[in-house]
């Protein structure tokens, strides 16, 4: 595959004329740079999926098993029985089109079939010409067709081109969610063997080994002693975390790619300063050491599989309640599913802040509180001492992720801590943040670098708003609650606003805190001198 | 290709009623047995669908969250968009399916100079959609006068409203003005909106010609082709009494059966088509769910015990990496 070099003058000139043929007589063309890698058999088979076999998307033929097609009408059949979401976003759509110019895919490309309405009949179709009388009978009029190894390919191609953001969901009068819709379409390829490696990889890590990046517990501990270490470079503390303790009041747990990629790997730092300095009873686990879940982005079953560990976790430890890290999807499997997979949790207690008495009455059932809600009662109550002005050479906007804004409605807790530890906050503009906020492009497992045009495309709409407050307000940070986030928008903004780096909210809480017996401090966490600090080392 | 399809089809059903009263004489037919057979296939297939949809459960907590959850005490809740109680989401229905709240957030995004995107108001969509489905609900409970022996206040009172702009006799009903516009205005831009003339189906257009049929054959008969009112209402009483007298069926002009032949094709395909919104955004997860999934518990009622890599597989895995990095394990 040759190397994606397209700049960006090239890749914003984008053309919104749908082709004059029609979308069913327009065969799917699977481009370069669009989408990810197969899945290697050996992933699959470790957690059991079904007709793992080698192939290749670009490949003519993709070695599909025997009666795939009955394999997926039946899946289909199944799902349908199963989600009552699934089957009425396939009957009620009135194709009104408020969805189309919604979705960050569409915008960055052009491409009418990732109109979210025009992603969804690409299955709607199949099923009305299985499931439904009219389908069946008027055929091609009716909006029916067959299923065809075309129609598979083109349902490979574009549910893995959407990030199951829910932003069209936002604006569908009847709230139809493409994420459901993608997620049904994500189930049906799982049946056939037809997963990306990207996801597969880290879902077969994560099984075995606890955590998606597949650190095994050893190099968890070293990795954090890492952080430890430079902590007490830049305040002259050593902070102690604990591992897989038992008795411990609190399990921690955050998305493993805090533990080894820049720029998580600071926001992992802000954690282990923040925890010290409240002196809170908590430890960290090496089994249940991945709070996001890539499973969630293959089968609602592999999804849960993963997540039980969480739980499994906390009782064996015999902690009370958990506490998690920022991310993303993570939250929305967090808030919306675990405990119905994995519940009830009536062997821990309901959360209570140990530091402000403050109890948590929105987790009295789930009982795991994100660290946004957790810091942001510290800070009110006063618990906190904070110096925003260490963060002042920062001017900085806040990136919601779609999970937490669309899948939960964390929107207030950090743009409260953030004005409490920096002093330049500046919004994008307001169709952008919030319940309208636009996905970093590369969430769902799409986060790989064979699929690079794809992914900058999707973050096109992203970087356009942080481009703006860039120019406007001179912003050069943006800050977000999520570890892929983290990951993606670093080479998202390099390429469409270079100048403005990436952090997690908690990095900058870190920056800010004032812990007992630091020494001046002159470095922040990613070891910069603070700006007028040069000289002072 | 979608449009003109459509549009023969619906020409197709007019004329099929036409020829029908006028050269076949099927008033009883076209008055009384095609109405009860439509009105049997709304009432069963609309009951149907709905009773499908319900048959497949909603296995978890999925609301689309489009403002600030219940949080901290101090952090304002969104109690509408976000809801965390019934009632929160009873408000969140109501605004949803008598003022398309959804509808009216809509944005126009569009690429302007120097690849900036921009984000217009574009109410356009939302206003057409709201004029048209709430005139055609007027116009439905206006004709209950057809129905019912004494027209009961209310009926009255949306008549007495619906003619304020009076323009001579007959009295002009603003409705039938406004589902025309209305209408026309959905199908225009099918047509002029490229994309959504990319997405649109046969399926799209039919309805909109049929309504556009109903309401344009409706007006016919009551400002250019009078019909003998009195006799309509004699008809549709002996139908829903269930005693329908074929010879009150003879003095009543044509234009009436092809406006009552299309209704009942609207009311016939109803439950087989997209219209069934009406019913299905009732049972939408994303908007008719409270957002409370950490408070309390949902059981999914397919759940079932999955296999995990339990912690014991994973300590035997990693006993001996562990004890040396210092990590406790259960078994020395």
């Amino acid at each position: 595959m040759a190397k994606f070099t397209a700049k960006p003058d090239e890749l914003s000139k984008i053309d919104f004329k749908p082709p004059k043929k029609g979308w069913m007589d327009t065969p799917v063309e699977i481009k370069e740079h669009m989408f990810c890698h197969a899945a290697k058999p050996k992933e699959l088979d470790v957690v059991g999926f079904p007709n793992a076999h080698e192939w290749r998307p670009n490949d003519e033929d993709w070695k599909l098993p025997e009666n795939w097609e009955k394999t997926l009408l039946e899946g289909m059949r199944d799902l349908l029985g199963k989600y009552r979401s699934f089957r009425l976003f396939m009957d009620i759509c009135v194709r009104c089109g408020a969805c189309a110019d919604k979705c960050h895919f569409f915008i960055g490309t052009g491409d009418p079939k990732n109109m979210p309405v025009l992603r969804a009949e690409l299955l709607r179709s199949v099923y009305r010409g299985n499931f439904t009388l009219a389908g069946k009978i008027l055929r091609k009029i009716a909006g029916a067709r067959d299923l065809t190894a075309n129609v598979l390919k083109e349902w490979w191609y574009y549910f893995y081109q959407c990030t199951e953001c829910r932003r069209c969901s936002v604006f569908c009068p009847y709230g139809i969610d493409q994420a459901e819709i993608t997620m049904m379409g994500r189930e049906l390829t799982n049946l056939i063997g037809l997963n990306i490696g990207w996801i597969a990889g880290p879902v077969a890590a994560c099984y075995m080994k606890g955590n998606h990046l597949g650190l095994e517990p050893h190099t968890i501990t070293s990795s954090i002693e890492f952080f430890v270490d430079d902590i007490e470079t830049i305040t002259g503390i050593r902070v102690n975390p604990t591992f897989n303790r038992k008795g411990a009041e609190i399990l921690f747990v955050t998305p493993s790619g805090d533990l080894f990629a820049n720029p998580g790997t600071y926001t992992a730092m802000g954690y282990l300063m923040l925890f010290h300095e409240l002196g809170l009873d908590y430890t960290w686990s090496t089994y249940a050491s991945e709070g996001g879940n890539f499973g969630f982005f293959t089968t609602n079953e592999m999804a849960k599989r993963l997540n039980a560990k969480i739980y499994a976790e906390a009782k064996r430890l015999g902690v009370k309640w958990i506490l998690g890290g920022e991310c993303g999807h993570m939250w929305r499997v967090i808030h919306q599913y675990m405990d119905t997979w994995n519940g009830p949790a009536d062997f821990l207690e309901e959360p209570v802040s140990p530091i402000t008495g403050t109890k948590f009455e929105n987790t009295t059932s789930a009982k795991m509180v994100h660290i946004a809600e957790f810091t942001a009662d510290l800070i009110k109550h006063g618990k906190l001492k904070l110096e925003p002005s260490r963060n002042d050479h920062l001017k900085v906007t806040f990136h919601d992720s779609c999970n937490t804004a669309r899948g939960m409605g964390l929107l207030e807790e950090p743009r409260y801590i953030i004005r409490n530890v920096c002093n330049h906050f500046q919004e994008m503009p307001e169709d952008t943040i919030r319940e309208k906020t636009f996905c970093c492009g590369s969430g769902t497992g799409l986060n790989a670098s064979e699929n690079m045009e794809l992914r900058l495309r999707g973050g096109l709409a992203r970087a356009n708003a942080v481009k703006h407050v860039h120019e406007h307000y001179g912003v050069n940070l943006l800050a977000n609650v999520c570890a892929i986030d983290r990951a993606t928008l670093t080479t998202s903004m390099d390429y469409w606003v270079p100048g403005v780096t990436v952090a997690g909210v908690h990095e900058l809480v870190g920056n800010a805190l004032v812990m007992k017996g630091e020494k001046e401090r002159t470095q922040d966490l990613r070891l910069e001198p603070f700006p007028g600090k040069e000289g002072n080392e | 290709m979608g449009a003109i399809l459509s549009l023969c089809a619906v020409a197709a059903l007019a004329l099929i009623a036409f020829i029908g009263v006028s050269a076949g004489h099927l008033q009883y037919l076209f008055g009384v047995i095609i109405p009860y057979a439509a009105l049997l296939i709304f009432i069963t297939g609309f009951m149907y669908r709905v009773l499908k949809w319900g048959s497949s459960p909603v296995p978890f907590c999925i609301p689309t969250t489009c403002g600030q959850e219940k949080s901290l005490p101090w952090i304002k809740q969104n109690k509408i968009d976000n809801p965390s109680t019934t009632f929160g989401v009873v408000v969140r229905m109501a605004l949803e399916v008598l003022l398309f709240r959804s509808l009216f957030r809509n944005l126009k995004t569009q690429m302007s100079e120097g690849a900036k995107l921009v984000y217009g108001e574009a109410k356009w969509l939302w206003l057409a959609g709201l004029a048209f489905h709430w005139s055609f609900l007027i116009i439905l409970v206006r004709h209950l006068r057809f129905f019912i022996q004494q027209v009961p206040l209310p009926v009255r009172m949306i008549e007495g409203l619906d003619s304020f702009m009076q323009i001579g006799a007959p009295l002009f009903y603003m409705s039938d003005a406004v589902i025309l516009l209305a209408v026309t205005y959905l199908f225009l831009r099918r047509v002029f909106i490229p994309q959504v003339r990319y997405i649109s189906l046969p399926a799209d257009y039919f309805p909109l010609f049929l309504i556009l049929g109903i309401a344009g054959t409706g007006v016919l008969m009551r400002y250019v082709f009078k019909v003998n009112v009195v006799g309509v209402k004699e008809v549709a009483m002996g139908v829903v009494s269930l005693n329908p007298d074929p010879k009150l069926l003879e003095g009543i002009g044509v234009i009436f059966y092809i406006h009552l032949f299309l209704i009942c094709c609207l009311f016939a395909y109803f439950p087989l088509s997209k219209l069934m919104h009406m019913g299905g955004v009732f049972l939408s997860p994303t908007r008719n769910m409270v957002n409370n999934s950490r408070m309390k518990r949902r059981v999914n009622p397919w759940n079932y015990p999955v296999h995990i890599h339990t912690y014991e597989e994973y300590e035997n895995d990693f006993r001996e990496k562990m004890k040396t990095a210092g990590i406790p394990v259960e078994k020395e």
